[in-house]
């Protein structure tokens, strides 16, 4: 497919990207592109300039510090973090972004492309939400942190404005979490999935189901406990040709209890 | 600032053999691989990153050719089907898909055998279950996946 004519920059440092991003208002940040360059294709998005973020080494690189806290660099893939040993201090991570789409994609997708484009269908933003990650966001007045329910806004949109990019995630250390998805085909999109993560209180966030993660709190691990908080969100999931809304709605429930599970394995 | 264009001189290495082509940065590699430099191994089957037909091996990195512009290829080594019998020879994968007839159509059978080629070179003996991991990525149509498990399985040291 021959895409719209466009522009394009490669920028080698943040502060190049900014200021390229700044100056034309049809700019788009290009990261691994295996969402943004399939909507330029359908023309569903159609940026004037794409300012490409591959050759800046600053948004790239896994950093785990003494108290287990994992910054991760806005352009690492997910093959990155499944490979990386620093990961494994948070070992969910790893998991989940083992499991999205197939191998060529993983090795070019990055953490910072697949929760900026937030299709509520992706499986990092609802895992980001359960694990209390905070996204560092930067501008031409500086940075800011955020944590992920202020970043994820809506359907396509989070709190990375114009002008701004996303840089670093942040992941508090931790070990009991868990992932449970129903896809179509194995790794394949999600038609719902829920994130858990145990440590200290009990976290669920529900992808799928509505424009952003869903998050509740369970009041134990208690499949009926968690099967209440899950009914107490009153969710009302779109439907389309893989499930009705209801069907979705059963399945926030049953995913929640699975991912519980595996968060509290062996804990 | 980085300049901005919408074209651009792009040097890569194919197989290779170094080409040096003026590119319009809306131009896909897949199309760039084909149309420019007329290297038609790759194949575009979907157009929409799902089929895995177009996959090439860019810097040693398995990635699906029609979700990459040519320009951000620029200055890599680039590896397509044309390369993995660039003397005339079959590699023993090549050879383990004629002899357990891995391919009936055969549009599929440039991105196999690439995925298929990353997977070995990473994994000399994979598992199973790592063998159909690796080519999540690739739809097939005609076979039904099981030659071509059995092919990359024979492959395998």
């Amino acid at each position: 497919m021959l895409l719209r004519e466009v522009e394009y920059a490669k920028p080698s440092s943040v502060a190049d990207a900014l200021s390229i991003l700044g100056a034309h208002s049809g700019a788009r940040a290009l990261a691994g592109g295996q969402t943004l360059l399939n909507v330029m294709k359908a023309r569903v998005a159609s940026p004037d300039v794409l300012v490409d973020l591959n050759g800046i080494e600053e948004l790239r690189g896994i950093e785990l510090a003494a108290d287990g806290t994992l910054t991760i660099g806005a352009m690492t893939t997910c093959t990155e973090i499944c490979e990386s040993a620093e990961a494994r201090a948070r070992p969910i991570l790893a998991e989940v972004c083992g499991q999205i789409a197939d191998v060529q994609v993983r090795n070019r997708g990055t953490i910072g492309g697949n929760i900026c484009s937030n299709d509520p269908t992706n499986h990092l933003p609802p895992l980001l939400s359960a694990i209390g990650a905070r996204m560092c966001i930067q501008g031409a007045d500086g940075e800011r942190e955020v944590e992920a329910a202020d970043f994820f806004l809506g359907v396509y949109l989070t709190a990375v404005g114009p002008g701004e990019l996303l840089t670093k995630v942040v992941v508090p250390s931790g070990r009991h979490d868990g992932f449970a998805a129903v896809t179509l085909g194995v790794d394949g999109t999600c038609i719902a999935n829920a994130a858990a993560s145990a440590n200290g209180s009990l976290r669920v966030a529900l992808g799928c189901v509505d424009a952003v993660p869903v998050v509740v709190s369970p009041s134990s691990g208690d499949d009926d406990a968690i099967r209440t908080a899950v009914r107490g969100a009153g969710l009302e999931p779109p439907s389309d040709v893989h499930a009705s809304s209801e069907y979705r709605a059963h399945l926030a429930e049953v995913l929640a209890v699975r991912a519980v599970r595996r968060a509290t394995e062996g804990s | 600032m980085a300049a901005i264009a919408s074209s651009r001189t792009v040097t890569v290495t194919i197989n290779s053999v170094e080409y040096e082509r003026e590119v319009e940065a809306r131009k896909l590699l897949i199309h760039f691989i084909r149309d420019d430099l007329d290297l038609t191994g790759s194949h575009i089957g979907c157009d929409t990153g799902n089929c895995g037909a177009c996959s090439v091996i860019v810097d040693g990195e398995l990635l699906k050719s029609c979700m990459l512009l040519a320009v951000q290829a620029d200055g890599t080594s680039i590896e397509t089907v044309e390369g993995l019998a660039a003397d005339g020879e079959l590699t023993a994968l090549q050879q383990a898909f004629s002899d357990h007839h891995a391919l009936q159509c055969g549009y599929c059978t440039p991105g196999m055998l690439m995925s298929a080629s990353a997977l070995l070179r990473e994994t000399p003996s994979p598992s199973d279950e790592q063998i159909r991991k690796a080519l999540q990525g690739n739809i097939c149509r005609c076979t039904g996946y099981w030659n071509i498990f059995e092919a990359v399985k024979a492959a395998a040291r």
